[in-house]
């Protein structure tokens, strides 16, 4: 009994064992929060990559690709049917994209990935990534931030999915799938994690009324929005209408691509008028040199403002960019606010070279109007990856085989019923495609270093944060020697009247772990406190510095993530009340050697 | 026999009662054991010793503090042992009360011998069977009065028993406290008592636990006279009142001879043994 009034009094009046616990403390604090934030990037990061790449890539080797998709899904189908829910084929090739920016040409190196949205988007959450549908605006939905009454609809276009939902401008949306929203930034990022969904539900305030309306979700199309539909008109308009002006200045030179009745307009992104058919391929342009072949498409070109409608009809060949492409962060001189310059917004055309199948390759160049902008959040993937309309990528790189009309792919992504099977589905693969024409990964292998990077990381700073709390352990050592010392009078008179050696070892042992449970208790208790307001913390921190220090356009997390696994907490407060305890063994050895009669006349 | 309280007993508590329990084997299995073997002597001696030798090391210097003490005491005798600084009574208290061991000799308790019991044993033997008094008090300064007396009972009882019969305890401690005539201090720290008050309250402590012995080393050493006579009326009030063995440590001529017996030491030799007036 004494033993734990003992321990619990030397507890609450020695204020040196605070250190100790205050030591325990901020090492179990600190390990909890660096592990909670690294497992929230990593698992962030692992979403994102894996949302770009499938379960299972089967790829071939060659640029020139598998001559018969259908033939091969055929194959992955009896091979590991059972196991697979969607395959989708894609024709991924190195390229260059050229696009104009205030006055001057930019061309970035890029993956070009050839997809069918369809069922790229039942393989891996696509719609996800894309503005689009996170802003809102593929839905119909207007939004802006007021600075009252937060998330603001300022307009909804008439037969869109927020019409059909029966959302009217003007309502106020306070929640997005049962969670709440602040603004439109929150809003997005929610729409992120919502819109892979068939519909959504958005909670509004209507006239001081709240409602719950459900908004369907629109599939992944190659079509443009409303707005975006809008400013390619806008562009189109403009440039004919400067054309216009110059026509009479105009000298045409002679022959080259000039000479077409339709001048090559000087800015890349003002693509010629309408053309009749614009789905129609070129006719056998496998026969024509690369030279010969115009930027434009082919064809009889309208004459110039013919019919407006027409003329903000996208070109055949469309893409997605990747937003890293066409986006930097520029610092308001006055404000000092950094936003963001889009350089290519969606409705206007780039310019994509990529080389031809076959051999030798040869160059091949198009004009493509951009749908939508990726945001993946892997500055790897958002500043390297365009995606284009499959068949125009195939037929532009000549994979369509004239006589049969098959497609040829470089790559088929499968998403299966259980990842679990992954290892199952791999062997099967790789037994049935030949290693030295076909290589079958899982994502998770495709981006292994990576993957294993993050791990050797988060395992190093864990070894390093646990020698933290070793330290403190060290420190416990030192105070209970002292306090032993301090106390040894006390030992002989506990001795004195009866103690045994194991009473009073067991009296600083149970310090120890008294020392040991509080200091990670309450190391856990602040740990997590600390990681649910990390958020606040850092906009704390940033306005006592007055610079951001998690700088979101830098990482693409609109918060810092996070992720508390119970099962890393609790070996992490195991582990600190162990090392208390170790700690306090040299100490209550002695304590318990201590010779009764000595100790009393210890003065 | 000494307290009319009904405090609590467990096994090894009834066991004490008989003397013999020091060296019979687990305490627990044999209450009350009885048999009192007078091989030794045919007087009712209750604790007493033999040849006893101790001498201290020091570096390469062996220096000898006992060198062959025969003592006995019998039950409630009030024993005094005075001496020179240096002339090993301390010790002699410390040996007869199991904090020390001796290098020759033996000690005796009910003609059993006590001094070569394991540690564990001693530990409970001295807990049960001695009270110590101590001319620094030696209170444990982070307890209140009341937990310092309490503790020999805390060490005894397992947590478990103590909760259960934590009521009768404190209702004792109280009454003891009171007795020794503290009942205003009982929530005090022992910083807040002067000398006199904190030498009652360890006479509390080592009467809490009901002890055969009370081993007192120079319990008015740091007393004023007219303090360290109160704290003597006690001790004589309680080995009368209670029939409470005493066993007390002094330099002090005039304290000494408050007791029955005086045996006086010197250089670790019994030089005299008086009988007191």
């Amino acid at each position: 009994m004494y033993k734990l009034q003992l321990c619990l009094r030397y507890l609450r009046t020695r204020w040196i064992a605070m250190a100790s616990i205050v030591s325990v403390m901020l090492g179990v604090a600190t390990m909890i929060v660096v592990n909670s934030v690294m497992a929230g990037f990593a698992t962030e990061m692992r979403e994102r990559i894996h949302g770009i790449l499938a379960d299972i890539v089967v790829e071939t080797h060659t640029l020139d690709g598998d001559p018969d998709a259908a033939a091969r899904m055929q194959e992955i189908q009896e091979v590991a049917g059972n196991y697979v829910e969607a395959m989708t084929a894609t024709v991924e090739v190195y390229g260059m994209i050229s696009f104009k920016y205030r006055g001057q040409v930019i061309t970035r190196p890029v993956t070009l990935i050839g997809i069918d949205p369809e069922t790229k988007g039942a393989v891996s959450p696509l719609v996800t990534n894309l503005t689009s549908f996170t802003s809102g605006r593929r839905m119909g939905l207007a939004l802006e931030d007021d600075a009252n009454i937060g998330c603001r609809v300022a307009g909804v276009l008439s037969g869109s999915s927020a019409d059909t939902g029966g959302i009217h401008a003007g309502d106020r949306i306070t929640g997005c799938n049962g969670t709440a929203v602040q603004d439109t930034r929150e809003l997005a990022s929610r729409l992120k994690n919502a819109v892979d969904q068939k519909a959504i539900e958005l909670d509004i305030i209507r006239d001081g009324q709240p409602l719950t309306l459900e908004l369907p979700v629109p599939r992944p199309t190659w079509n443009l929005t409303a707005d975006a539909r809008e400013h390619r008109r806008a562009i189109i308009e403009l440039e004919r209408r400067r054309l216009e002006w110059n026509q009479p200045q105009d000298i045409v030179p002679a022959g080259g691509t000039q000479a077409a009745p339709q001048p090559t307009p000087p800015d890349l992104n003002t693509p010629p008028g309408s053309q009749p058919s614009p789905l129609t391929p070129p006719p056998s342009f496998e026969t024509i040199p690369p030279p010969a072949r115009d930027f434009s498409t082919p064809g009889t070109p309208a004459p110039l403002g013919s019919d407006v409608a027409d003329l903000s009809d996208p070109l055949p060949a469309r893409v997605y960019l990747g937003a890293g492409l066409i986006e930097f962060p520029i610092e308001d001189k006055k404000t000092g606010e950094i936003r963001i310059e889009r350089m290519v917004l969606s409705g206007e055309d780039v310019r994509i070279t990529t080389v031809s199948a076959g051999r030798p390759p040869e160059p091949r160049h198009f004009t493509a109007t951009v749908v939508d902008v990726f945001k993946s959040g892997m500055s790897e993937y958002d500043s390297n990856l365009v995606f284009c309309n499959l068949e125009e990528l195939q037929q532009t790189r000549g994979m369509i085989d004239p006589s049969t009309g098959d497609r040829a792919v470089t790559s088929i992504q499968v998403k299966l019923k259980n990842f679990e099977d992954a290892e199952t589905v791999v062997e099967r693969l790789r037994a049935a495609f030949p290693a030295h024409i076909y290589s079958v990964r899982t994502w998770q292998q495709k981006q292994g270093p990576l993957l294993a990077a993050v791990e050797l990381e988060t395992g190093i700073l864990n070894i390093l944060l646990f020698l933290i709390i070793t330290v403190a352990g060290f420190g416990i050592l030192a105070i209970f020697y002292m306090i032993v010392v301090e106390k040894t009078r006390d030992i002989g008179i506990l001795k004195a009247l009866g103690a045994s050696r194991r009473g009073i070892m067991s009296i600083f042992l149970g310090y120890g772990l008294a020392l040991g449970v509080v200091g990670s208790g309450v190391g856990v208790l602040l740990g997590l406190v600390f990681v649910h307001y990390i958020n606040q913390i850092e906009d704390g921190i940033t306005w006592m510095l007055g610079r951001k220090v998690f700088d979101e356009t830098i990482y693409y997390f609109p918060e810092i993530p996070t992720a508390v696994n119970p099962l890393t907490v609790g070996w992490v407060a195991l582990g600190a009340i162990a090392i208390a305890v170790l700690a306090s063994i040299l100490p209550a050895r002695r304590a318990a050697k201590l010779h009764p009669v000595q100790a009393l006349r210890y003065e | 026999m000494r307290t009319p309280q009904p405090i609590p007993r467990d096994a090894s508590q009834q066991a004490r009662d008989a003397w013999a329990t020091a060296t019979s084997a687990p305490v627990t299995t044999e209450p009350a054991s009885p048999p009192q073997q007078p091989n030794r002597s045919e007087k009712a001696s209750r604790l007493g010793c033999v040849a006893l030798e101790k001498s201290y090391r020091k570096g390469d210097l062996v220096i000898p503090v006992l060198r062959g003490v025969d003592l006995e005491v019998t039950s409630g005798e009030f024993l005094s042992v005075s001496g020179q600084s240096g002339s090993g009574k301390s010790t002699l208290l410390h040996v007869l009360g199991l904090l020390d061991a001796p290098n020759v000799g033996e000690v005796h308790c009910d003609g059993r011998r006590i001094d070569n019991l394991t540690e564990p044993k001693r530990d409970e033997l001295r807990n049960q069977n001695f009270g110590f008094i101590f001319q620094s008090y030696h209170l444990l300064p982070e307890l209140t009065l009341l937990e310092n007396v309490v503790a020999p009972l805390a060490i005894r009882f397992s947590t478990l028993r103590w909760w259960s019969q934590r009521k009768a305890i404190h209702e004792r401690a109280s009454e003891i406290i009171e007795k020794v005539g503290l009942g205003h201090r009982i929530k005090h720290r022992p910083s807040e008592l002067s000398g006199g008050e904190m030498q009652r309250a360890a006479i509390a402590r080592a009467l809490i636990g009901q002890p055969r012995v009370l081993l007192a080393d120079e319990p008015t050493g740091n007393l004023d006279s007219a303090t360290g006579q109160e704290i003597m009326a006690l001790l004589a009030s309680l080995n009368e009142v209670q029939q409470l063995t005493i066993i007390m440590v002094t330099h002090d001529e005039r304290i000494a001879c408050q007791a029955h017996r005086i045996v006086r030491l010197a250089e670790g030799r019994v030089e005299t043994v008086n009988q007191a007036a």
